[in-house]
């Protein structure tokens, strides 16, 4: 028996899944619990922030400064730093997935604000409405669509990096990850890589899904019409 | 807010406003926008601001409606210094049209009419009926309130900026080159629309342009400024014309150039023709 065999036997196998057994659809439940408190945490930071840097068109060159240097930042250094520094458990790496999700957050919601038309919300500003107002009724209606990317491409990033919890002793789907490079378990190593994956995809689509409902009508008919002749104008 | 106390028949007073903006760098001068510029805009009439770019004409226009402040001087509206009042407030009760109209890409043609109205609290229905008496005012099918903006031709677009503008009925309305982007024909037919709307309402307007003929069709007062806001002439369109105060003035408004004389020749039907410095027709001649 081959190991692409053996790994979908382990996939399949009820007791890969049974609460009594490796217990994967709990695992599964809390890696996408960790992925969501982590995306949270970081969008209540990077959201705020990006909506200022959007609205004022200033700190651009921050934007570009920490994307790129937390690209390059090795999120498991993080989280071994961190797990010195805080002890074993979920603080450690949600702190480092925290930070793996700003730049993509911090990223879509500037972008998303920014490239609202200036003469929209000068317009808007012009007929009296509030900041309050300028903010529910036309930036995030208008810049949502890219705010919910930003989401998208973190959460997905989280997802996958989360398996990195497992390392200083948190739950999540890295448990099989860690187990079966421990126990040399090919099967478990490689299942539960597959089955990350699958989840990502499944999640990624349900975002692309969302984005698409987060256009507002009017704009998605910008792209789709193009503007009729003027019989009256 | 805008009340009748001190009525005088100016309803707008620029009193020596000056906007300087901070210079490129911090060792750099500031950037005088205008310098020490008075006027007044009477009540129910159009007082065009002409001049090319540059000359501060927007940033007189936005000082208004508050979306600039003057470094110095101030602005009355009835007598009243608008620095004293609510921005927010203040701009609910002044109309605003802008070359690119603006419109929130988000919302129908309707919504976005009944914004203002919505804004100073008026109800679904009473906004639903702006709407309505807007579209038509304007000109357009009642069928399009529910387009999108993205669904409109500039000129359509426009005119729902105007009616946008003037929806809730403002005794001031501001524009800021309106008909700049759309072409000559519907350009025209826009102008004449606006005549006629301020003709009905007696909307006190102020509008800026650096087209001369569109200065000399629309205003009832035109304000010519040089750089800063300084004004060559302040004057009824026919007195600006007869009697340009100055070689600006004059060169603005076309008359020294050389293929502005026009000749006349008969043609062999006897009619007389006029004909430009190119010998191309410009139009028949007839006794008025």
């Amino acid at each position: 028996m081959n190991v692409i065999q053996e790994t979908f036997n382990w996939l399949v196998d009820p007791q890969t899944w049974s609460t009594d057994g490796h217990n994967m659809i709990i695992r599964s439940v809390e890696h996408l619990q960790y992925s969501a408190l982590a995306v949270t945490l970081a969008a209540l930071l990077a959201i705020p922030a990006g909506w200022f840097m959007g609205h004022t068109r200033r700190f651009s060159g921050v934007i570009v400064g920490i994307t790129g240097a937390a690209r390059a930042l090795p999120t498991l250094g993080l989280i071994t730093l961190f797990g010195l520094l805080l002890g074993i458990g979920l603080v450690p790496p949600m702190i480092a997935l925290v930070v793996l999700a700003i730049p993509s957050i911090l990223a879509g919601t500037y972008s998303g604000i920014s490239a609202i038309n200036t003469s929209v919300i000068d317009a808007a500003r012009a007929q009296g409405f509030t900041t309050r107002q300028l903010v529910t009724r036309v930036h995030l209606p208008l810049g949502f669509a890219m705010i919910v990317g930003g989401l998208r491409s973190a959460f997905i990033q989280v997802m996958s990096t989360a398996i990195l919890a497992a390392y200083v002793g948190a739950g999540g789907l890295g448990r099989f990850i860690f187990l079966g490079i421990n126990t040399q378990d090919t099967p478990m190593l490689l299942g539960a890589s597959i089955w990350i994956m699958v989840l990502v995809v499944l999640v990624d689509a349900l975002f692309s899904l969302g984005q698409r409902f987060a256009t507002p009508t009017g704009v998605r008919r910008l792209h789709a019409v193009p503007a009729t002749e003027p019989s009256a104008g | 807010m805008f009340n009748r106390k001190t009525a005088t028949s100016s309803m707008i007073s620029f009193e020596s406003v000056t906007k300087t903006y901070p210079g490129p760098s911090r060792s750099a001068a500031d950037v005088v926008a205008v310098r020490d510029t008075s006027f007044t805009v009477d009540t129910g009439t159009i007082t065009v601001l002409a001049g090319s770019s540059g000359c501060g004409k927007t940033t007189l226009l936005r000082m208004v409606n508050r979306m600039v402040a003057p470094t110095s001087g101030r602005v009355l509206i009835n007598g009243d210094d608008i620095a004293h009042m609510n921005p927010v407030q203040l701009r609910r009760k002044i109309g605003y049209v802008m070359q690119h109209a603006g419109l929130l890409p988000h919302k129908t043609v309707a919504e976005n009419i009944a914004v203002v109205p919505r804004l100073n609290g008026a109800s679904r229905t009473e906004a639903k009926r702006s709407v309505d008496r807007m579209l038509d005012m304007v000109e357009l099918p009642a069928d399009m309130a529910d387009r999108y903006p993205a669904e409109l031709s500039g000129g359509q677009a426009q005119r729902v900026g105007v009616a946008r503008a003037l929806a809730d009925e403002p005794r001031i309305l501001l524009m800021d080159e309106p008909f700049g982007a759309v072409d000559p024909l519907v350009r025209t037919g826009l102008q004449q629309q606006l005549v006629d709307i301020q003709h009905e309402l007696g909307t006190t307007m102020l509008f800026v342009t650096h087209d001369m003929s569109e200065a000399l069709r629309l205003g009832h007062q035109i304000i010519l400024l040089a750089e800063q806001g300084r004004i060559m002439q302040q004057d009824s369109p026919t007195k600006l014309v007869e009697q340009p105060a100055n070689a600006f003035v004059e060169d603005f408004l076309g008359l020294n150039a050389v293929d502005k004389t026009l000749r006349t020749r008969t043609t062999e039907d006897g009619r007389t023709m006029i004909v430009d410095a190119h010998g191309r027709p410009a139009g028949f001649l007839e006794q008025a």
